[in-house]
């Protein structure tokens, strides 16, 4: 494995380890929150139960996002140097700011997660909720720093250097609110699902029913409300990227001639060597009204970007693909269950519903790491769009392959405990969470 | 503007080095404890930091911004010549953190425990082991950013008596603060002698540790005598640090123990305080006499400014409720165990 690939790697299986435990850290809190409303509200003690079983969880993934945060504040140098000389200056303004929001989340967490008992209730609920909003925010900055590599905004760039600084023209590139926003609710979705699957699958276990239902309700409305309206952010965000990075959108839907009324790919294989994609379904038109919003409008193929900047079309595509495919099916399940709430309420206590939520259990975060590949990937071989190749930026310390694989064993070592750490803590719901006192 | 982002740089590698360094220590004294008093250690332990445990660590993270937003050239040159020592205390970070959560939230409460246990406690040696190193490498004048092989470049960047020493030195300054800490922590008599003896033994090593990395600076022709004793600043911060710290045992002798944690810190500060100020505004001292400086390697005035608001406004945001959180959990209620609900 040759040096740049094994940074490429390691910075991508970094991100993509991080990406899953700051969505978790960051949506987790408002559905504690609201649990720990109604308890507050009701004073049913089910729902204090739930909160705080919620908490351990939190505490754990927020452990882990924190370590795997700082790990990668540290990286950006120790494998792209180069880019971190000229960027830094530039993009650093949402990481200043983020370094407060996460701080906040600390001390918020601190006071969470210890003050039971010891504070006014609702102050103490408050502290929750600023956990979540400050981490919100953090998670809407790093991207806001990740747009800025997609869409370079903020200074100029002269004879090979970067001149005339705004830090703040920056932070709010073209790309930062499209991004943030499809980022955002991409983390609702996939906590959401991925909580509501876990819940749902011990109702149908029998174990603890109430505790599980009333928490498997909280996620799901979150799930299924942020699946149903991801797909208008999608939009937002392929219009775009289809006038800001052309190149990444041709790649995304294997597009490789340059044409009017395009049509858009489902599925099949893309054939770089003839410039064509084999066994795909094709919906004449789609891709014109996707990218531009009329039927007619002409979409910038491949053909129309040098072949030194042409990103890697497979694994855009394919990414692209399965995020999009993720998408639907969580809409899917998300309608049936708006559709089980309203008119059908008998179907939520049957078990199709519930084994469908989860079968979906990872579809979010599949969704999630499959989109941060579209994006990465089809930003190649630029690391700031335009400006800077991700070669060019690469450390010159020989032998990060070593590193690659130091990082690899670490991260999954580190996944197999966290999941040991939560299937031990479902199974002593009944005995830990599940009580009255 | 420029000063203000210095200063905050310089506060924040100072709370780091106090409240992550107790934080540490906490680790170290685990290691060194007997296995008997090792359960007594850790409950001690987790009331004491358990709610600011995360907050601790945050102020690495805000040098670390600081430095690559304001001081992109430094923090890459540091980047490449100290990756791997920068790589050993990640992996530290990462080690530390989690084994710390783990260990209390663990559903289960089994074997798992020793595990967790050990990694905890062999990463809060190790990670500042390494910062040490790296902290002693960045003025060390063996970064050579011109160097043509790898053992140069990588290796003898951070691989020398001096660094090693440093990083020596950080250990068991980690674990003085911790001791000095914990004293004020519990009530129970045979403990509190404990901690005690735990903060004498790490005085002392702090001592020999101190004297080693003068002797490797003297051997490797870093002019560190100069930057401690070469200034009246310098000479007038070793020397309150030396009467504190004699103030320090007396009180603690006598059983007075609130004046304790303030002077700790005092004499950590004055450390910090000396081997920075006189080689100011240098942070790091290449091969060959070349530096990197605070003032000519920073970011453009636009990019400095836009940051001394950001650390300026966060600051409003952070401290109140910090000093809150730190003051909430100072007074416990009775009975009260530490342990997260």
């Amino acid at each position: 494995m040759n040096d740049f690939i094994a940074a490429r790697s390691q910075m991508a299986l970094s991100l993509g380890f991080h990406i899953i435990f700051s969505c978790i850290g960051m949506v987790m809190p408002f559905f504690m929150a609201v649990a720990h409303y109604y308890y507050l509200k009701t004073g049913q003690i089910v729902y204090k139960n739930v909160t705080k079983a919620w908490s351990k969880g939190v505490a754990i993934f927020f452990a882990t996002g924190a370590v795997s945060g700082t790990v990668l504040s540290f990286e950006l140098g120790l494998l792209w140097p180069e880019f971190m000389k000229h960027a830094g200056p530039i993009f650093g303004m949402p990481f200043s700011l983020e370094g407060t929001a996460f701080f906040i989340e600390a001390i918020a967490l601190g006071f969470f997660l210890y003050g039971w008992d010891r504070f006014n209730p609702w102050f103490h609920w408050f502290t929750g909720v600023v956990v979540g909003v400050s981490g919100l925010a953090s998670g809407i900055l790093v991207v806001a720093a990740n747009a800025w590599m997609n869409s370079p905004a903020g200074f100029e760039y002269l004879n090979g250097q970067y001149l005339h600084i705004d830090p703040i023209a920056a932070m709010f590139n073209e790309a930062w609110f499209s991004q943030a926003l499809h980022m955002t609710i991409a983390a609702f979705a996939a906590t959401g699902f991925a909580v509501a699957g876990v819940h749902a699958l011990m109702i149908l276990r029998g174990n603890n029913v109430l505790f599980h239902t009333k928490s498997f309700t909280i996620a799901a409305v979150f799930g299924c409300a942020a699946a149903l309206v991801q797909p208008l952010s999608g939009d937002i965000s392929a219009k775009d990227v289809a006038i800001r990075q052309p190149a990444k959108l041709a790649a995304m839907e294997a597009h490789f001639h340059t044409e009017k009324s395009a049509s858009l790919i489902v599925g099949g294989i893309p054939n770089e060597a003839e410039k064509k994609v084999d066994f795909a379904i094709k919906l004449p038109g789609f891709l014109s009204f996707l990218a531009h919003g009329d039927f007619k409008a002409e979409v910038t193929g491949l053909d129309r970007i040098p072949e030194e900047n042409h990103p890697p079309v497979a694994v855009t595509h394919y990414a692209f693909q399965i995020m999009v495919g993720m998408g639907m099916a969580m809409m899917l399940v998300s309608a049936l269950y708006f559709v089980a709430s309203w008119k059908k309420r008998k179907w939520l206590r049957e078990p199709w519903l519930l084994k469908l939520f989860a079968l979906a259990t990872p579809l979010g975060f599949i969704a999630v790491e499959a989109g941060w590949t579209v994006t990465e990937v089809g930003r190649q071989p630029w690391i700031i769009y335009g400006v800077m190749r991700t070669a060019d930026a690469v450390t010159p310390m020989p032998g990060i392959a070593y590193s690659f694989y130091l990082f690899t064993a670490i991260y999954a070592s580190l996944a197999a405990f966290v999941v040991f750490m939560l299937y031990r803590q479902i199974r002593m719901v009944g005995r830990l969470y599940d009580v009255r006192d | 503007m420029l000063y203000v982002v210095i200063t905050y740089l310089w506060a924040s590698i100072l709370l780091y080095l106090l409240l992550g360094g107790a934080d540490f220590g906490a680790g170290i004294i685990e290691l060194f404890t007997s296995q008997k008093n090792k359960q007594v250690t850790r409950k001690t332990l987790y009331s004491a930091i358990g709610p600011i445990w995360e907050a601790n660590h945050m102020w690495l993270i805000i040098a670390i911004v600081i430095l690559f937003v304001g001081f992109p050239v430094i923090y890459s040159t540091m980047s490449v010549n100290l990756h791997i020592p920068l790589t050993a205390m990640l992996i530290g970070i990462i080690a530390r953190g989690t084994a710390f959560t783990f260990r209390h939230y663990d559903a289960v409460v089994d074997d798992m425990q020793h595990l967790y246990n050990t990694i905890f406690a062999v990463s809060s040696f190790t990670t500042p082991l390494f910062l040490g190193i790296i902290a002693g490498s960045a003025v060390s004048g063996h970064i050579d950013p011109q160097a043509g092989s790898f053992l140069d470049a990588y290796i003898f960047s951070w691989l020398h008596w001096f660094s090693v020493t440093v990083g020596l030195f950080t250990v068991s300054i980690c674990g003085f603060l911790a001791s000095v800490y914990l004293i004020g922590e519990t009530n129970v008599e045979h403990e509190r002698l404990r901690f005690a003896h735990k903060a004498q033994f790490f005085n002392i090593a702090a001592v020999v540790c101190g004297a080693l990395v003068f002797a490797a600076a003297w051997f490797e022709h870093i002019p560190l005598f100069d930057w401690v004793f070469g200034s009246w600043t310098g000479r007038i911060a070793i020397l309150s640090a030396t009467l504190s710290l004699i103030w320090m045992w007396t009180l603690l002798y006598q059983g007075k123990i609130s004046l304790l944690r303030p002077l700790a810190g005092f004499q950590v500060t004055m450390i910090l305080l000396t081997t920075t100020f006189r080689h100011f505004p240098n942070i790091v001292i290449l091969k060959g006499g070349g530096y990197l400086s605070l003032t000519e390697h920073a970011g453009q005035e636009k990019t400095i400014e836009a940051l001394a608001w950001a650390l300026l406004l966060g600051s409003i945001l952070i401290l109140p409720a910090l000093f809150y959180l730190i003051y909430s959990f100072q007074k416990k209620p009775i009975g009260y165990e530490g342990q997260a609900h």
